[in-house]
């Protein structure tokens, strides 16, 4: 059963969050021609006819986008329906030659889905109201000016090479109960698009993109506030900055007498302020009407079986698998199995048969810093799965301690060597021979007989004492536990 | 027969095929027959906006090398192509100042089929801006006239592709029908003309005026020659989603009788406006299906007084989006001394489309707007399927439905031009095949006050070869042989409509307007 806590805004008030994700698909070809989806190809090099609206060309649905599309629609719990329809949303604006864009309108490829993430412990579930296909405009590069926005640039130019991109669109109901919730809600989401392989989900290429909507109500109200709409969050951080910085906005209107206005919002970064877009820009009539180029897109019930046959593992799935296969906690389990790389390096080296726990550890602490901070995908360098294993293993054993075993992952880094030669080779194995290390011992004690005259009256702390003398002594190489017997051994003597 | 004794006003292209095929006479020397009766009568009739003469004297050369197998099945056939069907390197107008100086970039399916025939483009011909209008009055540069009285209108849209037919300057022509525009010029200028089933011929590369609506279909001197040429551009097309594989191709028709054949006249095609004289040629017509062994009855499709209504906002709606890409941005006109985004299209939509297309767009985006749009294209949707159903309950008691093609003949230049609500009026008959997406063909059933009267034959989707059967049995009872005269009953000059920017120009062999390498 879903339980939705919602996060506190300004006291008695309650923010109600849903949002647009927009997902560049990575076809090979683009909605409705034959040109290539590329990035970073030289400006108006993938175009045709069709994907510069000249005059007489006609579209021709890509069938490997309705696949596409009908992955994340069913990743996402939503009945495909049958029989949809195109429609031209027509307004004119120089990055839409048509000037109309193919869209989904009253007659979606899916609808009625629920997508289930995690915000800390928490399992929230969103709703998810429709998935729809549509084509992506073409670039604009606003030249001169200060903002890079149209508004005070001194000429603009089009790259149609993303014209006509495969765009899916996601449409969340407003079950988003708060800005932090909203940015794990994307997090997650876009992990799992990633995992469906549809989209490379690139944010800085802008192959993923979202707007919010966002309304607050009085805490235990059913009913919903008048929402504003806030663009321009092109991070994780923004969104929630912005949503963040929308919420006391609106409760101050509504506390001081005033009605929200229904508007969109521009977020702006720098000042982490959100202020209304121009009407101009904003007042628009779609005049939507079914699209008489293309007939209706039918999908019959072995299609749809047939994507949902081939959908991969799912990150949410694949937490409770962990959850319940490794006895991992939740913490783990979602750091763990929410992206395919890291899980599958975790996987592997779990294949080896050391301690699930000890390994995730080890996995989420040193190792995803390392990557993190190397900027590389889990499992390139040469921390491969089996070499981290096998350090486990060697914590594990006790060959050496885990102070130790942090010298070494340092040293396989920069190595790429095994562990275990790591360890021989700078003599980092952990002093776990008794008569050794009794020796030591008996050293220390009679180098400090205060101390243990102290402890045989009584002074038990002093103790803990001898035994980091011991450590000192060893170099950290000393088997603590062992250490620890061994000193209390001898003060027993 | 040598070159000599051609006469391009009666020269059929089944016969001129032959000729061709038996050496009688070589492509060059038929290519020149036409450019020559161009020559003749082309600055009277003004039919085309781009005579492409050197390209087409080369290519027919081209042919004439050619030996037997090699040569296509309409080789060396002198055609003319309507101007809103785009050919690669070819301008293509539409007959608006918004495309005034559009070089294509590829060639439209249907005129591609027809090169890969070998057929010869003679030129592209003139046409109400984008389609929009029955009398080519709305060209942006120049009216054409009806060789039968210059006085008169061609009808339109494809006004130019049946003026050349019938003024022998072409041997047949590709036209464009959204809601009549084959068959009223066909009617008004005395030749045969046919739109096929919506979705038998691509519309990839046709300019879109209404793209639910929109066919291309052939213009010809006889049946037979509009089945010849219809059977070489269908066909399903990967680029258009709506085209559709017919499921018989089209044969020759060879049909002299109508024996058992049910006919059925919708009195509501007759109830108003229909000229005295077209009357008398129409039932004239419809004793010779009784004659031949049909049978007529007058029978009723209770929804055409709503057809017309209905097209006038459906065909706006969809033309409102499908014009909005002349935006002056990627190709075509841009107006000089727009000051920023929002005048750049204002200023270039408001120079480069004339009066009707501008009328039509703001309808078209009314209908959609929000809070009009069940109202308006919302109930024009329903009663298309009113219309649809009238003639699926028509075509289980009939075979074919027959009616007038125009309800008057060519009426005069510059007669309807104040009054939109006339001009439309003359797609009355013509229009609800569209809605339907039926087959229609009209032919020449006679004269009327000295100019020619059609007669139109609507059929069951993808029952062309019936229609063309039956046309062919009536063609050769009717055996209309009069021909255009070239007069001219007006008292003073009659002026061009246009005054556009092309206004000057006159097409003819010399015609200095660049020609691209197709041909």
């Amino acid at each position: 059963m879903m339980v939705v806590q919602r996060a506190v805004a300004p006291s008695g008030w309650e923010p109600v969050i849903g949002l647009e994700v927009h997902v560049e698909l990575n076809t090979q070809t683009k909605m409705f021609c034959g040109c290539a989806v590329t990035y970073g190809d030289p400006p108006n090099t993938h175009t045709c006819p069709v994907c510069l609206a000249h005059p007489g060309a006609l579209p021709v649905v890509n069938e490997r986008a309705i696949e596409y599309a009908a992955r994340i629609a069913l990743a996402l719990e939503c009945t495909i329906a049958p029989f949809s329809i195109f429609h031209r949303k027509n307004y004119f604006y120089p990055d839409l030659p048509k000037a109309y864009q193919i869209s989904q309108y009253d007659a979606p490829l899916a609808v009625n889905g629920r997508f289930a993430y995690w915000v800390g412990e928490q399992k929230l579930v969103c709703r998810i109201n429709r998935v729809h296909m549509e084509e992506d405009a073409a670039k604009l590069i606003h030249a001169g000016g200060e903002t890079g926005r149209i508004a005070g640039s001194d000429y603009s130019m089009v790259d149609f090479n993303r014209g006509g991109t495969p765009l899916v669109e996601i449409v969340t109901e407003p079950d988003i109960p708060s800005p932090e919730a909203a940015r794990e809600f994307l997090t997650q989401l876009r992990g799992m698009v990633q995992e469906l392989g549809v989209s490379d989900v690139n944010m800085e290429e802008g192959q993923i993109r979202w707007d919010a909507n966002i309304s607050v109500r009085p805490v235990g109200s059913t009913q919903l506030g008048t929402r504003t709409e806030l663009k321009n969050m092109n991070s994780f951080r923004f969104l929630q900055q912005a949503l963040q910085a929308e919420i006391p906005r609106q409760v101050a209107v509504l506390e001081a007498g005033g009605c929200i206005e229904q508007e969109t919002l521009h977020f702006d970064p720098e000042t982490g302020t959100t202020t209304p877009l121009r009407s101009k820009e904003e007042a628009h009539d779609y005049r939507y009407f079914p699209e008489p180029d293309l007939v209706p897109l039918t999908v019959d019930e072995a299609f749809v079986e047939r994507v949902r046959a081939a959908l991969p593992e799912l990150p949410q799935a694949r937490i409770e698998r962990f959850m319940k296969a490794y006895g991992l906690p939740r913490y783990d389990a979602v750091v763990l199995g929410s992206t395919r790389a890291l899980a599958q390096f975790f996987e592997k080296a779990a294949q080896s048969g050391v301690d699930a726990k000890l390994l995730a550890n080890w996995t989420m602490g040193d190792y995803l810093a390392h990557v993190n901070a190397a900027g590389i995908e889990p499992g390139m360098g040469h921390v491969t799965p089996e070499r981290l294993a096998r350090l486990v293993r060697l914590v594990e054993t006790g060959t050496v301690s885990s102070a130790g075993a942090k010298k070494v992952f340092e040293l396989m880094l920069e190595e790429r060597e095994e562990p275990e030669r790591i360890v021989e080779e700078h003599g980092l194995a952990q002093v776990s021979d008794a008569d050794e290390l009794a020796n030591i011992v008996r050293r220390v004690l009679s180098e400090h007989p205060a101390q243990v005259e102290q402890y045989r009256a009584g002074k038990q702390q002093v103790a803990g004492f001898l035994v980091g003398q011991v450590m000192k002594a060893t170099h950290g190489r000393a088997n603590p536990q062992l250490v620890n017997e061994l000193v209390r051994k001898g003060l027993a003597e | 027969m040598s070159v000599d004794g051609i006469d391009p006003l009666r020269l059929t292209a089944r016969a001129a095929k032959r000729m061709l095929v038996e050496g009688e006479i070589s492509a060059a020397e038929l290519i020149k027959v036409y450019l020559d009766q161009i020559e003749r009568v082309e600055n009277r009739v003004r039919a085309f906006l781009l005579v492409t003469a050197d390209n087409a004297v080369r290519y027919a050369t081209e042919i004439d090398r050619e030996a037997g197998a090699a040569r296509g099945a309409l080789a060396g056939l002198p055609t003319a192509i309507k101007d809103n069907m785009v050919t690669e390197g070819v301008l293509t107008t539409c007959a608006s100042k918004i495309l005034a100086n559009y070089q294509p970039v590829y060639t439209a399916t249907a005129v591609q089929k027809l090169w890969g025939d070998h057929i010869v483009t003679l030129g592209k011909t003139n046409l109400d801006e984008f389609a929009m209008g029955s009398s080519t009055e709305n060209s942006a540069f120049f009216t054409t006239h009806n060789p039968w009285d210059l006085a008169t209108v061609p009808g339109g849209s494809s006004g130019g592709s049946a003026a050349a037919v019938a003024a022998g300057e072409a041997l047949w022509a590709l036209g464009s029908d959204t809601g009549g525009s084959v068959r009223q010029p066909a009617s008004l200028c005395g030749v045969v003309g046919m739109k096929p089933t919506y979705g038998t011929v691509s519309r990839y590369g046709l300019v879109a005026f209404a793209s639910s609506l929109d066919q291309i279909g052939p213009l010809t001197r006889s049946v037979s020659d509009c089945a010849l040429l219809l059977s070489r551009i269908v066909g399903r097309d990967a680029h258009d989603s709506t085209s559709v594989q017919l499921p018989e191709p089209i044969v020759e028709p060879q049909a002299t009788r109508l024996d058992g054949l049910r006919f059925g006249v919708p009195h509501e095609y007759l109830a108003q406006g229909v000229q005295p004289g077209v009357r008398e040629r129409f039932d004239e017509t419809l004793r010779l299906i009784e004659e031949l062994g049909g049978i007529v009855e007058e029978m009723s499709l209770p929804h055409t007084e709503y057809a017309l209504p209905a097209y006038y906002i459906i065909a706006p709606a969809e033309a409102s989006a499908n014009l909005a890409r002349f935006d002056g941005v990627r190709y075509g006109y841009r107006s000089a001394h727009a000051g920023d985004l929002i005048e750049m299209y204002e200023y270039t939509r408001g120079e480069g489309f004339g009066a009707e297309v501008k009328r039509r767009v703001m309808i078209g985006a009314y209908a959609l707007s929000s809070g009009y749009y069940e109202a308006y294209y919302g109930q024009a949707q329903r009663v298309r399927t009113l219309v649809r159903r009238d003639f699926a309950e028509a075509f289980a008691r009939y075979d074919l439905l027959v009616s007038p093609t125009s309800p008057t003949v060519a009426f005069r230049i510059g007669e309807r031009v104040a009054d939109p609500l006339s001009m439309y009026m003359s797609d009355l008959c013509t229009i609800p095949a569209n809605l339907a997406g039926l087959p229609a063909l009209s032919l020449p059933c006679g004269l009327a006050d000295g100019l020619p009267v059609g007669f139109q034959i609507i059929g069951p989707a993808f029952s062309e070869n019936r229609i063309l059967g039956a046309a062919h049995a009536l063609e050769k009872a009717i055996g209309f042989s009069a021909l255009p005269t070239f007069k001219d009953t007006s008292a003073v000059a009659c002026g061009d409509t246009g005054g556009g920017m092309h206004s000057s120009h006159r097409a003819s062999p010399s015609d200095a307007r660049a020609e691209g390498e197709g041909a």
